[in-house]
């Protein structure tokens, strides 16, 4: 009786954290200095919001790892619910995408009078699909095989394997995102250059945050494999890295087929 | 080693502010919740108010020639009771109070994004108070043109200065609170039902949230991207909505009512749920039809993405389209019918008792039943051409929130309120609360279906002296309504003051779900021990 409190279930009762209501300040304060910035006022605030939100970020996932890796908590049950929580926020994230399609397809599929009532607008010169473009989809493609090749390895009590793929998927993120960006510094046309470019820029960019964001969470896995983190049958943390690396290449293959190759016929 | 862990865990409750600041309990989160819903809808009611103050005659009662700031209340009032009223209170403050109890978990799923769900909710409302003070159009402050933002009014050309810009960032954060409310909700009840508690076996409140956490959750990503074009459209030169560089305004109205539709359902389906509840509890009876009450839900989430261009019947869109939108809007009236059916089924033959809850439960049938009708009346395409922008769709849409989200939230405060507070109410003051507020939102809402009939158009701050008679009944009943706001203020200092503690179930054989078998207030930490469920 004496431990009427004790817990007999396998769930994580996460204890008290500061870290939302500092996350939530620091949004607040961002959002303020967004303002700011937009309307020639500097960009002091901003930047501290940013610095402050990427610091709790930070801070918040150490503990999860810490829960995760050292503390036990991750059990079975909890594994699953992780595995829902990933799942369901990729698909939040894919009607996301589903916003930016929608306008470039709208734009497409209508194109108004004031471009010409064609598409690509007049006046538009757009990328050559089968240049850079190939290239950074084979880049990414590939890139979907090495984290694939780090799982397996993984799976199979390989830690030296699963460093080296994620390492070459590293590379090959970092790879894709320098090309995206030279190929944005030589667009025939400009970020303002009317409807064209606001979806092309707009969609393409969000997809290439994404791929940073992707790079960045598979570097994190990257080094806590380097740390010895991570066994044969727990280690969510790589797989919901890889989930999320997937679904940036499934964005990457829709926007490669509809925006660079049937938008540019 | 578990049980010692167990018992240290315990100790780590910090107290004082750091309990609720830094909370990762389900019931401190939902109390904090529904404390901010009623913070926030005193404020929107304050304005909608004023708004009946200055309509309440012909002519400009208070507003000294700056009619903008008419529109900053309506819009005020509009964005507030949606984002920071109805939908805390529903799904932040219900769901997260009642889900794990009702499918025996001992929390959420994600305890410590659950704070940071609700936390995000007091930066964002201030965002938004933030853009009533500062420049919109320009010479005047805040944002006007209403809780759609349509461009161009809410672009550059309308509104050029930092409140719309405000307002789309305070969007973001509640929407961002929102997206991780769904996925932490959905995750709970797919992963943390106890032994034995089927989906098939859950109460209905708890299908009621699933289904809301879904539409939350595939939604919301929509206007997030619809308000983000918005905005770079506003500051960095993009075209999305701007005809000058081959962009559609229109766009923003297909993306924002993808999302809003979907969003009127996300502000009823969870009192659809509550509702359930209470009838089959004070008719102790199982809820009649209850697969078909589950399923009706979802498929009234599913087909809610497919309706949305029910409120662009004006903007030329081709007579095929408007033609698919019609039918499919009138699909949904049978679903809901199914609910409404089976409420009026589960009373039939069963032993009533009316108690606050039934009562307002009651309300909330009859009056969400008079918005069903006339959304019905509104889905009829060539009709809506002549009703569209008048005050019948804000009588329309007010029964269906007002009188009806409104009324399965006060509902819900009843039925749950010895369980969440550990006190009883007193039922004559909980009565009264309802006579008074009965009375008054059906002085304000019924007469504006004559008013938009007889063409008064939405969101302007006068009117011929034609429509003055509906309109000074509004403007009484607002006030009445007001006072009944008060009462429940009063209802509920009350029975803190009296302190007369709550039984642990004070509803007896009808209340059968897993709540009422705990203490009341439950304990910090229930269901150390999972409950089984036959
Ligand atoms: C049988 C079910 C329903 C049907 C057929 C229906 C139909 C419609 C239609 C056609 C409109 C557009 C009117 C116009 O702007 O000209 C409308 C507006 C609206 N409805 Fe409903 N509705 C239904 C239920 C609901 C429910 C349950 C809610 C919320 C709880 C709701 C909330 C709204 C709101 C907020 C608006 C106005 C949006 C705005 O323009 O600001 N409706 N409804
Ligand atoms: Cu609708």
């Amino acid at each position: 009786m004496a431990d009427a409190h004790a817990k007999k279930h396998d769930y994580h009762l996460v204890d008290p954290s500061p870290w939302p209501a500092l996350a939530s300040l620091s949004a607040f304060i961002t959002a303020i200095g967004a303002v700011m910035f937009m309307h020639e006022k500097g960009y002091a605030v901003f930047t501290i919001g940013m610095i402050l939100l990427l610091y709790t970020a930070f801070v918040w996932w150490r503990d999860v790892v810490k829960e995760g890796e050292h503390q036990g908590h991750h059990t079975p049950v909890v594994q699953l619910g992780l595995r829902y929580g990933m799942l369901l926020f990729i698909a939040s994230e894919v009607m996301f995408f589903v916003a930016w399609f929608w306008a470039y397809f709208n734009a497409a599929f209508f194109p108004t009078e004031a471009i010409g009532s064609v598409w690509p607008p007049q006046g538009i010169e757009v990328f050559d699909p089968w240049h850079l473009p190939l290239v950074n989809t084979l880049i990414l493609l590939t890139s979907g095989t090495t984290v694939t090749w780090a799982h397996h390895a993984l799976q199979h009590g390989d830690r030296k394997g699963l460093i080296q793929g994620l390492t070459l998927t590293v590379i090959l993120g970092l790879v894709f995102s320098i090309v995206q960006g030279y190929e944005y510094s030589h667009a025939a046309f400009g970020f303002q250059d009317g409807i064209y470019a606001s979806t092309f820029y707009m969609a393409t960019g969000f997809h290439g945050f994404h791929v940073i964001v992707g790079t960045i969470f598979l570097l994190v896995c990257l080094i806590r494999a380097m740390k010895g983190h991570f066994t044969t049958t727990h280690h969510f943390g790589f797989e919901a890295a890889a989930w999320y690396w997937h679904f940036v290449d499934v964005v990457w293959l829709f926007l490669f087929v509809a925006i660079y190759w049937w938008g540019s016929a | 080693m578990a049980n010692s862990a167990a018992a240290a865990h315990d100790d780590h409750n910090p107290t004082g502010w750091k309990r609720w600041v830094y909370s990762t309990n389900h019931k401190d989160i939902g109390s904090m919740y529904l404390i901010f819903a009623v913070m926030a809808g005193i404020i929107g009611g304050a304005m909608s108010v004023f708004i009946r103050a200055e309509l309440q005659m012909p002519g400009d009662q208070f507003l000294d020639g700056n009619f903008h700031f008419f529109n900053v209340v309506v819009t005020g009032h509009g964005l507030i009771m949606v984002f920071f009223m109805v939908m805390p209170a529903v799904i932040g403050g219900f769901g997260n109070w009642i889900v794990p109890l009702m499918i025996g978990a001992p929390d959420m799923a994600f305890p410590r994004m659950n704070n940071i769900s609700f936390w995000l909710l007091p930066p964002a409302l201030g965002l938004l108070v933030i853009s009533i003070f500062v420049e919109g159009p320009a010479g005047a402050n805040g944002v006007g043109g209403g809780w759609t933002i349509y461009p161009p009014l809410s672009s550059t050309v309308g509104q050029p200065g930092m409140a719309v810009d405000f307002a789309i960032l305070s969007l973001h954060l509640a929407g961002a609170s929102s997206i991780l409310g769904a996925i932490n909700f959905i995750t709970t009840i797919f992963n943390m039902r106890a032994p034995g508690m089927t989906m098939h076996k859950m109460p209905l409140f708890v299908w009621s949230v699933l289904v809301t956490a879904f539409l939350l959750l595939l939604s919301l990503p929509v206007l997030a991207g619809a308000i983000t074009m918005l905005l770079t459209d506003r500051n960095f030169g993009t075209n999305f909505f701007i005809p000058e560089g081959g962009g559609d305004p229109l766009l923003f109205q297909h993306l924002f009512w993808f999302f809003g539709h979907p969003e009127v359902y996300i502000m009823i389906l969870p009192g659809f749920g509550i509702i359930s509840q209470i009838i089959s509890t004070f008719s102790r009876k199982p809820v009649f039809g209850y697969l078909g009450m589950a399923y009706a839900m979802v498929a009234i989430g599913g087909v809610g993405f497919i309706v949305w261009a029910h409120h662009m019947y004006t903007v030329g869109m081709n007579v095929d389209t408007r033609a698919y939108f019609l039918g499919a809007t009138l699909v949904i009236a049978v679903p809901t019918g199914v609910k409404i059916f089976s409420w009026i089924a589960t009373m039939w033959g069963g032993s009533i008792e009316f108690k606050a809850p039934m009562i307002w439960a009651l309300g909330f049938i009859f009056l969400f039943t008079v918005g069903g009708v006339t959304g019905v009346v509104l889905a009829n395409g060539g009709l809506d051409v002549i009703l569209h922008d008048t005050y019948y769709v804000v009588g329309h849409f007010h029964y269906v929130l007002s009188l009806g989200a409104v009324f399965a939230i006060f509902a819900g405060i009843y039925y749950w309120f010895g369980k969440m507070t550990g006190y009883n109410y007193s039922e004559t003051l909980a009565k009264l609360h309802f006579t008074v507020t009965f009375i008054g939102v059906n002085m304000v809402f019924f007469p504006m279906h004559f008013l938009g009939l007889a063409g008064m158009p939405r969101r302007i701050p006068d009117y011929p002296d034609a429509f003055a008679g509906f309109n000074a009944i509004a403007s009484y009943g607002s006030y009445i309504s007001a006072f009944g706001v008060l009462i429940f203020l009063f209802t509920v200092l009350h029975a803190f003051m009296r302190g007369e503690k709550a039984a642990d179930n004070p509803w007896g054989e009808g209340a059968t779900t897993l709540e009422w078998t705990l203490s009341s207030p439950p304990p910090f930490h229930q269901f150390n021990e999972l409950p089984v469920v036959k």
